[in-house]
């Protein structure tokens, strides 16, 4: 997906119209199309897309593709966690906007970037294959002249081979392969990271009415999310340690219906009330005389009715590539750099590199430059690592705050919600921080 | 963006139409470069030798390549480094940092004057331009890749090596044609062109004002013409000399004399006299926190200059 945006975003741009891309992806959807009937239920691979990354998708010229399709803007949510002790409702009207963000099937943004980049006037080519190695540094061959000029004319661009036997030669190779990216390990990328001792289960769940807010609910063992996405479905992103996501998988959909609602609800301690100990009125001076949602006071989810799709269990990880581009080589998205779920913010990440990149190759081009060169590529680092090191260590530093369950650390979380909730430039901050729009937090 | 500027370069060229008298400044300036010792030496670059004509072509072969009497060492000293012209991190770092700068400016000078499409990606296509003092190449690849059609020209024979082997790397950059010559000769020729870009030349150079009429016979009627340089200020000797070449080691000891250097308007003066008329002019400025080069209208220390040839 990130890198097909890239490639969109390219095509969408007059300076780098012109350039050859070749999208190596085995993937035989690429080839044959994505075929989408509306009535199917939904995938449970989901992304929930910030506005930001919605309005690049509009200047790419992509979004059009995607709305006939499902997909559901959401413009509420509501955080909260076991202990009771607080809560934090968003609405997107606390920073004057539509809505806070959009849920669509992964499935239905492939089709809809695939159908921009097949009828942009764009030269491009697919390849149906893996790659298999890769050699990027011939360096300056000096002085063999004679017969083995066309060597040298070649000297300077990376030389690709795939698995069906082609040779390509280019000069810049862009990895968005994701999180186990064979572009980052034959460039030889070193990463830092960790696996968090917690899986993921994803599935799609249908209500009895229409669900217009996103859920989550911080618990003992990690969060649950409930994300709108339209028809009556939602998506669940259900964080646990490996065991518990085993057993949830294989139980039956009765049971883990039941055991949805009952985390949702009541499961694992009592709801918040609306103001706790007077807490509401002490913060209440700081919005003075400024509407908040914070009045609108805690809902408990709707009620999950069915099991729509298959449970899915994924292991979670946090992954950083330590560098993201050398000499012809960057890399975007999952490939540089993997998240926790617990925020959506993941595949926005990578977006967000997808276009700093096309952005930085148009400035490139525009004053002659090599694409390939390390120089322009690292202005491209500069740009995207400070922000998605940020936005890691403030997803890491959650899931860490929210995985232990200890007296004052829960009074300290809850004041943080309580914070959140009620002091509005805060609340602010968070929302559009979250929205992609602001790019580090807190300094505006 | 410099209407203070042109404010001032205007100022300087109606002074000029006005009297004929230099002014203090430019007497001196005169006085030590153009009267400074030109005995010819032995030098290594072989075309303007060879050539062994009068006195008069000599002088003016000699002022396109090296200043005064250190012509051989200074010669010399860029052929000593001339390996290390595409090493980014070498001793050509600071014009490899600074290059997408004046592309920047280059671009849109020249976009504008030729009403050409700026956001096209080869915005020079079918135009002929020569890089007078090219080096390694470093200016005109990036032309080459704009569509122009491209000559470089330097005096260092190992420069026009390393050039053609570098460009021979890209079938796109590989239509360069690069001469181990000079501006002289090149007007010897006859050879014209649409754009003449010298940058960073013409503080080596001997003879500015001579070597700014080579400049300005190349250009056709209505060309364009680009000079960049270093101020002769105070600012540009603590920062150019000072700190590049004794502090932070960006370039190596002496690459640069103060007293070669030019003030915007004396390079205006010489440029009138060459029959061009500046029409912008822009500032370098560096930014340490970013490691970033950025146009400005603060030409204290590097400046860039955008002249058209008079229609004759």
């Amino acid at each position: 997906m990130v890198g097909m945006s890239l490639a969109c975003s390219l095509a969408s741009m007059p300076l780098t119209k012109h350039l050859n891309v070749a999208i190596i992806d085995s993937n035989p959807a690429l080839v044959n199309g994505i075929r989408i009937n509306k009535q199917d239920p939904p995938d449970p691979r989901v992304s929930t897309i910030t506005p930001a990354t919605t309005s690049m998708f509009r200047d790419i010229g992509a979004w059009q593709y995607l709305q006939p399709y499902r997909h559901a803007y959401f413009d509420q949510m509501q955080v909260w966690d076991y202990t009771g002790l607080g809560y934090t409702r968003y609405h997107a009207r606390d920073v004057d906007k539509d809505s806070l963000g959009c849920v669509v099937e992964n499935k239905v943004l492939q089709s809809s970037l695939l159908l921009c980049i097949q009828n942009a006037d764009f030269q491009k080519r697919i390849f149906p294959s893996r790659l298999v190695s890769m050699s990027l540094n011939p360096g300056l061959k000096s002085k063999q002249m004679d017969g083995i000029s066309s060597e040298i004319s070649r000297a300077d661009l990376a030389k690709l081979h795939l698995s069906d036997g082609t040779c390509l030669y280019a000069k810049l190779v862009v990895g968005a392969d994701g999180s186990k990216s064979q572009v980052r390990e034959l460039a030889g990328f070193k990463t830092t990271g960790w696996n968090y001792s917690q899986n993921a289960v994803i599935c799609t769940v249908e209500h009895a009415s229409e669900n217009q807010c996103a859920w989550q609910r911080f618990l003992p063992a990690g969060p649950i999310a409930l994300l709108p996405m339209g028809d009556n479905f939602s998506n669940i992103v259900w964080t646990m340690n490996p065991k518990e996501a085993l057993d949830r998988k294989s139980m039956t959909e009765i049971d883990f219906v039941k055991t949805v609602n009952h985390a949702l609800d009541h499961g694992f301690g009592p709801h918040p009330t609306s103001s706790l100990l007077g807490k509401g009125n002490i913060f209440s001076w700081f919005g003075a005389g400024v509407p908040t949602s914070g009045n609108g006071g805690f809902e408990i989810p709707p009620k999950v009715v069915k099991l729509a799709s298959e449970r899915m269990v994924f292991p979670l990880s946090l992954r950083h590539a330590n560098d993201y581009v050398s000499k012809h080589v960057a890399l975007i998205g999952d490939a540089a750099h993997t998240v926790h779920p617990l925020a959506g913010q993941g595949v926005n990440l990578g977006f967000g590199d997808a276009f700093a990149l096309s952005r930085v190759i148009g400035e490139a081009i525009a004053v002659g430059m090599d694409i390939g060169e390390a120089s322009l590529l690292k202005k491209y680092e500069a740009e995207r690592k400070p922000a998605n090191i940020a936005m890691m260590a403030i997803l890491d530093g959650f899931q860490k705050a929210y995985s232990v369950d200890f007296g004052p650390l829960n009074i300290l979380r809850a004041a943080g919600f309580h914070a959140a909730n009620y002091i509005s430039p805060l609340k602010r901050s968070i929302i559009s921080y979250a929205s992609g729009e602001q790019r580090l937090p807190l300094f505006t | 963006m410099a209407s203070k500027l042109l404010h001032r370069v205007r100022a300087v060229s109606a002074r000029l139409k006005y009297s004929r008298t230099l002014s203090p400044t430019l007497a001196a300036f005169a006085s030590s470069r153009l009267l400074s010792d030109v005995a010819p030496s032995a030098s290594t670059s072989p075309a303007p030798q060879s050539s062994g004509s009068s006195d008069k072509f000599e002088h003016n072969a000699k002022s396109s390549s090296v200043r005064s009497s250190l012509k051989d060492p200074e010669l010399a000293k860029f052929s000593a480094i001339a390996d290390t012209w595409w090493d980014s991190g070498g001793p050509f770092k600071p014009l490899h940092l600074m290059n997408p700068t004046r592309l920047a400016f280059i671009r849109s000078t020249l976009c504008r004057h030729f009403g050409k499409d700026p956001s096209s990606a080869r915005p020079f296509e079918g135009m002929k331009i020569v890089d007078v003092g090219c080096g390694g190449g470093i200016l005109s690849e990036p032309l080459a890749r704009m569509g122009a059609s491209v000559t470089g020209v330097d005096a260092v024979d190992k420069n026009i090596k390393i050039a053609r082997i570098h460009a021979d790397l890209d079938p796109v950059t590989s239509t360069i044609e690069y001469c181990c010559t000079t501006a002289e000769k090149l007007v010897e020729e006859q050879r014209k062109f649409d754009a003449v870009i010298s940058l960073e030349v013409i503080e080596h150079v001997a003879d500015p004002a001579e070597f700014c009429q080579s400049l300005s016979a190349l250009t056709i009627p209505e060309g364009a013409l680009v000079i960049s340089t270093i101020n002769r200020s105070m600012r540009a000797y603590a920062t150019a000399i000072v700190a590049a070449e004794y502090l932070l080691h960006w370039l190596p000891k002496g690459t640069h004399q103060w007293l070669s250097f030019l003030t915007p308007e004396e390079l205006v003066l010489i440029l009138q006299r060459s029959s061009i008329c500046v029409k912008e002019m822009a500032g370098f400025v560096y930014n340490p926190l970013t490691g970033r080069w950025s146009l400005s209208d603060d030409v204290s220390v590097n400046f860039i200059a955008f002249g058209t040839k008079n229609s004759q």
